[in-house]
């Protein structure tokens, strides 16, 4: 049994704020559920299912339904994959409406880093039990140098320039230029990005996204209840997810577990990546967009740099508009994980209430891709495809 | 991954990775190996990740790879290079590349495991030019 068709994205909110130092993590998450169930023109009361990832604080769901005080809850998942969840849970969350288990589905992110930061609590914690541990912990890796890896790679088997990498940020701040609740609203330019400190090389500071607190939500619903509702609604045509990781030691930096799970969405959706016409592509570093767009089929492997290149990503000139809200490299990352803002954005674009300067013309079919973890060990990937109601 | 700075060295010893540590110490870099299927694999695991056998074995490996791939994280200080290092068994591990002029480590450069203090009579191995 698939999901193609048998669920709508009806309710979507970002929260406006990108420092949270006056705010708690789970005040974030019910604004941010409230938000979007206002959108949706929905009320707590008719949510009968709540997605939650590793964000949420204690025991997740358990936790948050009842702070909430979401009453009629009947289905539950809190599925971690690092950033990508989201992306997953809306895939899960069409499962179970597709199996009939629940109507309303409501799925929240919250972060507050920057907060976290200035209050001097550890911005993040990875588990000592975790099996891979011992053994990589101790060589000093972090997110930047682990994707660096990744882009070093790519450069060595491809010829991908630094260059080509810079314009997927140049693409991304001419974006965020429209998109007022920005983290970061300068247009660049290659040089800008190449110029920038070196990081982790060879990535510069530019390659870098954004760190910012807040979050987003994400109500879905069955055909029934979407009929009933007043908002556009945005069809979840198909998804895919995959996990992907060090091969018991056959490594591999070129590719993302996108390979794996977008020709999964693409067969559930009946589409083809020439179908998409604008795609949210989970860019915690350059590079990330980079792989996942070849392993999307957007391009063929190792022409993602030139695929990338003299704005080909830029909604109005390019070809494949990509993270017209400015994406995590310029707009928002909330709580270090870029996936809901992926799904957000191409529900606006599916509706057609992105920014009127960034908005993709008759955009019928949009994908939405998420990479949690680390793109240079392991990583939960995942695809979504959205359509508008004649898709 | 808390940081951008390089962690004090803090080894996680448990049964599992124990006998992996005595070797370090010793000077061996031990990788582990599966008597049912064949296979070497990394990180060392007592189920086989290849066929799920549970007979599995430390060997130890010769010691000699090449730089998969590396990079420098710079606004560390110092700066250090983390590479995965591909072994001549076949299996990648993540390590640092160190004693070496950073700006000319290159992938596919030879490397040679050697092993720095790492506190309790420990050792870690990491890689220099072959």
């Amino acid at each position: 049994m698939g999901i193609n068709g048998k669920s709508y994205i009806v309710g979507i909110y970002e929260h406006p704020c990108r420092a949270a130092l006056d705010k708690t993590l789970p005040q974030l998450h019910a604004e941010i559920a409230k938000g979007a169930l206002a959108d949706a023109g929905l009320s707590k009361d008719d949510v009968d299912a709540y997605f939650c990832a590793g964000d949420a604080p204690g025991l997740g769901p358990i936790n948050m339904i009842e702070y909430m005080g979401l009453n009629n809850v009947r289905h539950m998942d809190s599925t971690e994959t690092g950033g990508s969840s989201y992306i997953v849970h809306v895939n899960h969350a069409a499962q179970a409406i597709a199996a009939g288990h629940c109507n309303v589905a409501l799925i929240t992110l919250a972060g507050r880093p920057v907060a976290d930061a200035k209050e001097g609590k550890p911005v993040r914690y990875y588990n000592q039990q975790a099996p891979d541990f011992p053994f990589e912990m101790p060589y000093g890796p972090n997110v930047t140098n682990m994707y660096a890896m990744c882009a070093m790679r790519h450069m060595y088997e491809y010829g991908t320039t630094s260059e080509q990498l810079a314009w997927i940020k140049v693409a991304a701040s001419h974006h965020a230029q429209y998109n007022e609740h920005a983290r970061l609203r300068d247009v660049v330019t290659v040089e800008d990005v190449v110029n920038s400190p070196m990081i982790a090389d060879p990535l510069h500071r530019l390659d870098c996204c954004v760190i910012t607190d807040g979050g987003g939500g994400i109500v879905m619903v069955s055909p029934e209840v979407a009929k009933s509702l007043k908002r556009t609604r945005v069809k979840v045509l198909g998804a895919g997810e995959a996990p992907k990781h060090l091969a018991a030691g056959q490594v591999d930096l070129t590719y993302s577990g996108a390979r794996w799970s977008g020709p999964k969405a693409f067969a559930e959706a009946g589409v083809t990546p020439a179908d998409i016409k604008y795609a949210s592509v989970y860019d915690s570093f350059t590079i990330t967009v980079l792989e996942t767009l070849e392993d999307l089929g957007f391009c063929k492997k190792g022409e993602g740099g030139k695929f990338v290149s003299d704005g080909n990503l830029i909604s109005g000139v390019g070809k494949l508009p990509f993270n017209t809200d400015g994406g995590g490299l310029c707009n928002n990352h909330p709580g270090n994980r870029g996936g809901m803002t992926k799904v957000l954005e191409a529900v606006r674009q599916v509706r057609g209430e992105a920014h009127p300067k960034v908005q993709v013309r008759n955009c019928d079919i949009a994908l939405a891709h998420g990479t949690g973890g680390l793109l240079g060990s392991r990583m939960g990937s995942a695809t979504v495809i959205l359509g508008n109601e004649a898709a | 991954m808390n940081t951008d700075q390089k962690n004090k060295i803090n080894l996680v010893v448990n049964s599992e990775s124990k006998p992996y540590w005595e070797g370090a110490a010793k000077g061996q870099l031990l990788i582990r190996a599966c008597n049912a299927c064949g296979k070497a694999h990394y990180y060392p695991r007592t189920i086989c990740p290849h066929c799920f056998s549970e007979d599995t074995a430390f060997v130890e490996a010769s010691g000699n790879g090449v730089i998969y791939s590396y990079s420098v994280t710079r606004q560390a200080k110092p700066p250090y290079v983390i590479a995965y290092v591909k072994l001549d068994e076949g299996v990648s591990m993540l390590t640092n590349i160190v004693d070496c002029e950073i700006d000319k480590i290159r992938i596919g450069q030879k490397v040679r495991v050697k092993f720095s203090e790492a506190g309790d009579g420990y050792a870690l191995p990491v890689f220099t030019s072959a």
